[in-house]
C-alpha cells in the first residue's frame, strides 16, 4: 500500500556534535509532499546543520536522516532536489547560461533553459558572466540553478538576503508557482514576513532542537499577547503601573502597549483618558511570538545550566 | 520500511547512462572554459617551471654539452609537470572549499567523479603545454637532438605523470582551506624537487639525500622521464607502479576526507 503521507524529508532525533559544541541535539523534522515548511531560529540555532544533514553534506552522530526514504548521501535521492545555499561563490568567468546548462546536466529530466530562465526571471542575464552581476542578480541566478532540474523538493537557505523589495516579491511569486506545481520547499529565513507570506507550516529551532512546529496561526496563538496603540496624554509611568501591562513605550506621541489582557487595559485607558484617540488593538505578530518562544527556551536553558552547576 | 522505500523510489526518475556521461562532459567543459577565460591562474603555474628551465637548463648549462641539456630537459620537465598537478589541483580545490562552491556541488546530484575528472583533464592539458614549451626551447635554444618518438614519450610521461601530483595536491587541498594552500604547496614542491635531483643531479647531493630519494614520487617520475629521452636504459616498470600506487593512495585519502568533512 502506498503511503501518501510518508514524509519526503525527515530528521528523527538527529544529533550532530562538533567537538564540545552540540549543533543538533535530537532534532525532529518532517516535510510532507507539496508543502512549504519554514525553518526559523536565531543564529547558531542549528538550522544550517539541519539542512546540511538533509543534503548529505555531513553525517549525523545519532538519529535518522532521510530524503525520499533514502540516505541523502545517495545520489539517487539528491537527483530529486534543488538547492540554493547562502554562500556559494560560483565560477566567476562562466556565463549564466553556461552555469544553468552545467547544473541541468546533473538531472534526469531538467527544465529547458528558457523555462528555467523565465521562471527565475534571469532571461536577460543568460549571456552575462556571473561575476559581472549585482548581488541581487546573483541570488536570482542561484535560484534558477536550484529549480533547473525540475526538483520535487527545493532547499532554499535565506533566499532573499541581499534582494530589494521588488526582487523579493518576484521570488516569492516564483516560489508560489513552484508550490502550485506540486514542488515542496524547505525554507530557512531571517525574515519572518517571508515565512508569513509563504509557509504552510513553521518550525522554530533554538539550541539544536525544535521548540515549536505548526501553522503560522498556531505559532501566533502560542503567544497570547496583544498590541494596543493609541494617541493619549497619559504618561508612560501611569500605564506601566497597571498590573495587566507587560510593556509600554512611546513612539512619536503614540503609546505602544503590550498586554495579555487587552480588554481590561482598553477599559482602563478609556476611563483614564477621555480624549484618547486612534485606538488600535492587534494580535502580536510572528516576530513577537518568535521572540517570546526563543526567550522562553533561552531561560529554560539557563535554568538547566544553573541546576547542573 | 519496505513500503516507504517502494513509494519513494517508484516515482524517482531514472538517470540514463547517456545523461551521466553528458554530466561528466559538461563538467570538464566548464572547468576548461573557466580557466581559459581567467589565464591569470594557470599561466604562472605553467610559465614558472618554463622560466626555470630557460635560466638553468638552457642559458646556464650551455658549456656542459648536449647530454647535459638532454638530462636537464627530463628533470626540468618533471619539475614543470609537478606544478599544474600540485597547484592547479590543490589551490583551486582549497579555494573552492573555502568559497562554498564545493559544498554546493556536493549538495547537487553531480556525479562525484565529474568534478575531479574535470580538474584532472585541466591539469593534464597544462602539463602537456609545459612539456611542449620545454621541448621547443630544448630543440631550438638548447640544440638537444630528440627523435619524434622520444619527444612523444616525454610528452606522454608528462601528461600522465601529472596525476600522482594531482592526487597529492588534492590531499593538501582537503587539509588546508583557502589562502594558506599555495604556501603549504610551495613547501612541498620546492624541497621535494631539490631532494629528487631535479635541480642538481642526485650524485651531487649529500649521501643521505641520495638514499632517501626513492621516497619522493618526483624521483620516480624523473627516472621515467630519463628513459623517455634515452638516458635511462633500466626497466621503468617499478617506477611506474610506485607512481600509480602513490596516485591511488592519495586519491583515496583525499576522497575520504572530502566525503567526511567537505
Amino acid at each position: 500500500m502506498p503511503h501518501a503521507h510518508d514524509p519526503i524529508a525527515r530528521l528523527g532525533g538527529a544529533v550532530k556534535r562538533y567537538g564540545q559544541l552540540t549543533a543538533l541535539d535530537g532534532a525532529d523534522l518532517q516535510l510532507q509532499r507539496g508543502e512549504l515548511l519554514a525553518l526559523l531560529g536565531p543564529n547558531g540555532a542549528g538550522k544550517t546543520t539541519a539542512i546540511a544533514l538533509l543534503l548529505g553534506l555531513i553525517r549525523a552522530d545519532a538519529g535518522t536522516v532521510e530524503l525520499f526514504g533514502q540516505d541523502p548521501q545517495r545520489i539517487e535521492a539528491r537527483r530529486r532536489i534543488g538547492v540554493m545555499l547562502q554562500n556559494a561563490e560560483l565560477p566567476p568567468t562562466l556565463r549564466v547560461g553556461e552555469l544553468l546548462r552545467l547544473t541541468a546536466s546533473y538531472y534526469p529530466t531538467p527544465r529547458t533553459l528558457e523555462e528555467t530562465a523565465e521562471l527565475a526571471g534571469v532571461s536577460d542575464l543568460l549571456k552575462r558572466p556571473y561575476a559581472k552581476l549585482s548581488g541581487g542578480q546573483q541570488r536570482r541566478v542561484q535560484f534558477a540553478l536550484a529549480l533547473c532540474g525540475r526538483p520535487e523538493l527545493l532547499f532554499l537557505d535565506e533566499p532573499t538576503v541581499g534582494m530589494d523589495i521588488e526582487a523579493r516579491q518576484k521570488l516569492w511569486a516564483a516560489i508560489r508557482q513552484l508550490l502550485a506545481e506540486g514542488c515542496s520547499v524547505l525554507l530557512t529565513t531571517h525574515y519572518l514576513e517571508e515565512a508569513e507570506a509563504l509557509a504552510d507550516r513553521v518550525c522554530v529551532m533554538t539550541h539544536g532542537r525544535m521548540i515549536h512546529e505548526g501553522t503560522v496561526e498556531e505559532l501566533r496563538a502560542r503567544v497570547a499577547l496583544k498590541r494596543i496603540r493609541c494617541l493619549s496624554a497619559l504618561s508612560i509611568d501611569t500605564v506601566r503601573s497597571w498590573p495587566e501591562v507587560n510593556d509600554v513605550r512611546r513612539e512619536n506621541e503614540r503609546l505602544h502597549i503590550t498586554t495579555a489582557e487587552a480588554e481590561v487595559v482598553v477599559r482602563r485607558l478609556l476611563a483614564a483618558d477621555l480624549h484618547l484617540r486612534e485606538l488600535e488593538v492587534q494580535r502580536a505578530g510572528l516576530a513577537e511570538a518568535f521572540t517570546e518562544l526563543t526567550r522562553d527556551a533561552d531561560e529554560a536553558a539557563d535554568t538547566d545550566q544553573r541546576e547542573a552547576a | 520500511m519496505e513500503t516507504v522505500m517502494s513509494v519513494n523510489e517508484s516515482t524517482a526518475p531514472v538517470m540514463p547512462r547517456s545523461r551521466v556521461i553528458g554530466a561528466y562532459l559538461e563538467e570538464a567543459r566548464s572547468e576548461c572554459l573557466r580557466y581559459m577565460r581567467a589565464p591569470g591562474f594557470m599561466l604562472p603555474i605553467m610559465l614558472f617551471p618554463a622560466m626555470f628551465y630557460l635560466l638553468f637548463g638552457v642559458l646556464m648549462a650551455k658549456s656542459n654539452g648536449a647530454d647535459a641539456a638532454r638530462y636537464l630537459l627530463a628533470s626540468y620537465g618533471v619539475f614543470g609537470v609537478m606544478s599544474p598537478g600540485l597547484f592547479g589541483f590543490g589551490v583551486s580545490l582549497a579555494l573552492e572549499r573555502d568559497g562554498g562552491l564545493l559544498t554546493f556541488k556536493r549538495a547537487l546530484p553531480m556525479p562525484p567523479g565529474a568534478y575531479l575528472l574535470g580538474k584532472m583533464l585541466m591539469a593534464m592539458v597544462a602539463a602537456g603545454v609545459v612539456i611542449l614549451l620545454l621541448l621547443t626551447m630544448a630543440v631550438t635554444l638548447g640544440h638537444v637532438a630528440l627523435s619524434p618518438l622520444q619527444a612523444g614519450a616525454l610528452l606522454l610521461t608528462g601528461m600522465l605523470g601529472v596525476l600522482p601530483f594531482c592526487a597529492l595536491g588534492m590531499f593538501v587541498g582537503t587539509l588546508i582551506k583557502g589562502q594558506g594552500a599555495p604556501g603549504m604547496l610551495q613547501l612541498i614542491y620546492l624541497p621535494m624537487s631539490f631532494m629528487s635531483g631535479l635541480w642538481f643531479p642526485l650524485p651531487m647531493l649529500p649521501k643521505f639525500l641520495q638514499q632517501i630519494a626513492p621516497i619522493w614520487p618526483s624521483y620516480h617520475l624523473d627516472m621515467v622521464a630519463m628513459a623517455a629521452v634515452g638516458l635511462n636504459k633500466e626497466a621503468i616498470l617499478t617506477h611506474v607502479l610506485v607512481l600509480l600506487a602513490f596516485a591511488i593512495g592519495f586519491l583515496l585519502l583525499a576522497a575520504r576526507r572530502l566525503r567526511r568533512n567537505g
